[in-house]
């Protein structure tokens, strides 16, 4: 540890003022604020003492959370490949696993690749340290995406989502959208047949490196949600789809492993209990509403309520896109309306539209929009109150 | 007994060197300096010159608005220095005492009613003790207050057992509560733990009992609960001590700046309570208490609102207690975002403090253990800001120099000190306190 220490410290004068590395301080900067918890002791007047916590551990903590989702995200595209192929028999559990993670590692990288260049370089500009908030986007954004995304693609719709999400409004904690959701509307909207298109896009058909399977051209797969909207049942068996073992976005289709994160974040404080309990609450309510008022011929209507919660990007979207504090309503009586509203809009999307076979995505953005007028009507009842008070 | 008044936000931290209920009384110092800065808001000119013979009670200083209010010698001597800083700011005004503390003496009995009330106040330098709220600076004699409010509890971590200081004490205490009361109402505010008859019981004023976690000792706290600031109006604040100074004064006729002071902290070895005056210099509190190897942090006052100063500095004027923590700018903790760092503090789950026991002490040191960030967490301040204020919402509006949302969100009801505790917790590590500072400072600079 010393011995690093004496490194950094050694290097350290290059990258300061006048020093031949300057335009790389954020980067040395961010690297050794990684290494090392900064020792800047506070001011002289003021609080003395603090919480050990800080953003980089809130954030790295949220990484943590995603992990389960991930991991099973990477074997699952791993199993829809076999399964496609055929070959699931003759699978092995690792062999698709490292298949699913040859798939989704280039997304991975371009995601951080472009993301945190596009941080580094306005944290140099600005003369700020790099912000964390990107470390959370870049993990969940090839997460929320098709397996077959081309990479060319995620890059522009990253450095846009970066650029004019974030970093117009001021960085990490200013933002009034979600960044990675920006990201996939960006694509959803941009390129619409490598999102949902003909229903190829959801399952890996050629081996990479060898491992997996080639699947035919012709082979189609829709998600759960894509085949309700063609107007036919759902296939797959409630299980399977709390399991996550159905075609679907990299990182959503498994209740279990976002459950074991959801449970990290709840138990630590990360993410507000208020707002994850509200989506659900207004997402059953909106689908018990719709089964008993609408016809049977819309069939989204009349799945039973519990499976529009597990179904497509709800229960990814409720734990880990509409509890983004920035972007989320910020007064405790605020979370429960936002939540609520998130559930009622996507299971509405759903059922209502037909365009667009899933909600939640336009649900959380168009809340993150509402957010600020949530807050806004509660902060002014405090305001009122004070103002009443006032004799003059 | 009085209304109970229940708070459940807040945060209590226990940290390691509390002062044990027994009082030292330190070597004689002859070195005390009147700071000017510990009488916030106020203009000093300086009414004496170096080498001036000075009574205890003499002033030293008056503010250069109110030429009435004095700030007078806690000791008699001479004076020995003037100390000024940039643009010939007066830092200090050092008087080398002589040993005899001859005093000035002062007549209670010409006080009548509130006016003469406060010119007596003034006359005797007690009176620049007093704040005022809105924008928390020394109060201004021609304001008549609805209230005042005196807190008898501090309950930031390490802070001073006024009710231990009390002891012996009770009477000086009453007569300075019968005094204020001449002024305006007076609202005691007073800890569920606290039984003292002086304090539960105490006459002409209005006693209010408060049980919660930190900072309900904070007589902001206690104002918003009992009668809230409006626009318009000023309340009066005191330190419970300060009123044991004034019913001196009522007593004797003479000044008596003596505190019973916590000397606390974990690099304090023996921490227990001290016989200090207002002014002192801190060398002979600490002596032979503190390993002078090792990197601390002095601060005058608590850990949560206090002073950093210099091992050869002096007592704030408000200081009810002198804490030594490490400094830590010595310590380099290794990969802090995943790291277990089982000693830490937190009160995020993400560290492991919420298994030990609560009566575990942590040591703290200096660091702010993270980079200043863009507020990110929603409710991280609303949880430990026991007011009816969003907290996070009127530091934003400061931020943007937003007057008028600053006045819509109560900006005249708070003191940096109510935003101590959410500046320990906060993870974006924002300087909460010197924000408001500022802020109060720009409102009453465009309401002048």
């Amino acid at each position: 540890m010393n011995a690093l220490r004496k490194y950094f410290d050694k290097i350290k004068p290059n990258f300061e003022e006048g020093g031949k590395l300057h335009a790389f301080r954020s980067l040395y900067d961010g690297f050794d604020t990684f290494a090392f918890v900064p020792n800047t002791t506070a001011g002289r007047i003021g609080t003395h003492i603090h919480d050990a916590i800080d953003s980089k551990r809130i954030m790295s903590l949220v990484v943590i959370a995603l992990m389960p989702a991930l991991l099973f995200g990477m074997y699952n595209v791993g199993y829809q490949n076999a399964l496609a192929a055929g070959q699931l028999e003759n699978a092995t559990f690792w062999g698709m696993f490292f298949y699913g993670f040859l798939a989704v590692l280039p997304k991975l990288i371009v995601s951080y690749v472009v993301g945190l260049g596009i941080e580094f370089t306005v944290a140099q500009w600005k003369g700020e340290e790099i912000h964390e908030g990107f470390l959370v986007s870049g993990i969940i954004i090839p997460m929320i995406v098709p397996v077959n995304t081309p990479l060319w693609i995620l890059a522009i719709a990253v450095a846009f989502a970066v650029i004019f999400a974030k970093e117009i409004f001021g960085g990490t904690g200013m933002n009034i959208f979600n960044v990675a959701l920006i990201t996939r509307a960006f694509l959803f909207f941009s390129y619409p047949t490598s999102m949902t298109g003909d229903d190829t896009v959801w399952i890996s058909q050629d081996t990479i490196l060898g491992l997996g399977y080639a699947v035919p051209d012709t082979f189609t797969a829709a998600t759960p949600l894509g085949e309700l909207a063609a107007g036919a049942g759902v296939s797959s068996c409630i299980c399977s789809q709390i399991y996550g073992f159905i075609p679907g976005s990299i990182g959503e289709t498994s209740v279990i492993a976002i459950a074991l994160g959801a449970l990290l974040l709840l138990f630590t404080g990360v993410a507000s209990w208020k707002t994850m309990l509200s989506v659900f609450v207004g997402g059953a309510l909106t689908a018990m509403l719709f089964d008993s008022t609408l016809a049977p011929e819309n069939l989204a209507a009349h799945i039973p309520w519990y499976q529009h919660l597990v179904l497509g990007g709800f229960c990814f979207g409720a734990v880990f896109m509409a509890t983004d504090p920035v972007t989320s309503a910020r007064t405790e009586g605020g979370k429960w309306i936002y939540g609520f509203l998130i559930g009622f809009v996507a299971i509405t999307v759903r059922v209502l539209n037909p365009g667009y076979p899933e909600g939640m995505m336009l649900a959380i953005l168009l809340m993150n929009a509402f957010a600020p007028l949530i807050d806004y009507c509660f902060v002014s009842r405090n305001i009122s109150r004070r103002a009443k008070r006032a004799k003059i | 007994m009085a209304n109970v008044i229940k708070l459940r936000k807040g945060l209590d931290v226990n940290l390691k060197g509390h002062a044990n209920l027994e009082t030292f009384q330190p070597e004689v110092t002859d070195t005390y300096a009147l700071v000017p800065d510990d009488f916030y808001g106020m203009k000093p000119k300086v009414v004496v010159k170096e080498g001036d013979a000075v009574k205890a009670g003499e002033a030293l200083f008056v503010d250069k608005q109110h030429p009435e209010v004095k700030f007078v010698s806690p000791v008699s001597g001479t004076v020995a220095m003037v100390e000024r800083g940039d643009r010939r700011k007066v830092l200090s005004v050092r008087v080398k005492a002589d040993g005899k503390q001859t005093c000035v003496t002062f007549d209670a009995k010409q006080v009548k009613d509130a006016k003469t009330a406060v010119a007596f106040l003034c006359e005797s330098g007690l009176f620049g003790f007093f704040r005022q709220r809105p924008y928390d600076v020394v109060a201004n004699p021609e304001d008549a207050p609805k209230a005042i409010f005196v807190s008898a509890f501090n309950s930031m971590p390490l802070a001073q057992d006024f009710e231990y200081v009390l002891k012996g004490q009770e009477a000086e205490f009453q007569a300075g509560l019968s005094l204020l009361a001449k002024i305006a109402k007076v609202n005691l505010g007073v800890s569920k733990k606290q039984t003292s008859k002086a304090l539960t019981e105490a006459k002409d004023v209005n006693v209010n009992v408060f049980d919660g976690p930190a900072p309900a000792g904070n007589v902001g706290v206690q104002i918003n609960h009992i009668d809230p600031i409006n626009k318009g109006e000023v309340v009066w604040t005191l330190g419970a001590e300060e009123v044991i100074f004034i019913g001196r004064l009522v007593q004797n006729g003479k000044v008596d700046f003596t505190r019973t002071i916590a000397v606390a902290g974990s690099e304090i070895k023996e921490p227990k309570y001290a016989k200090a005056i207002v002014g002192q210099a801190v060398a002979p509190l600490l002596k032979g208490q503190t390993d002078a190897s090792k990197s601390l942090r002095i601060i005058s006052g608590n850990p949560m609102v206090g002073t950093k100063i210099a091992a050869d500095g002096f007592l704030g004027a408000h200081a009810t207690e002198l804490t030594v923590i490490p400094e830590g700018d010595d310590v380099w903790e290794m990969l802090g975002w995943i790291a277990p760092r089982f000693k830490e503090f937190s009160t995020s789950r993400s560290y492991f403090s919420w298994l030990r026991p609560k009566k575990t002490e942590y040591t703290f040191d200096a660091r702010i253990k993270g980079g200043e960030r863009h507020i990110i967490m929603s409710g991280e301040y609303d949880k430990v800001f026991p007011m009816d204020i969003y907290a996070g919402y009127l530091i934003k509006a400061i931020i943007s120099g937003d007057i008028d949302r600053q006045e819509a969100l109560g900006i005249y009801e708070v003191a940096p000190e109510d935003f101590a505790i959410a500046e320990f917790v906060d993870s974006s590590k924002l300087e909460l306190q010197r924000i408001v500072r500022e802020g109060l400072d720009i409102l009453r600079k465009e309401n002048a």
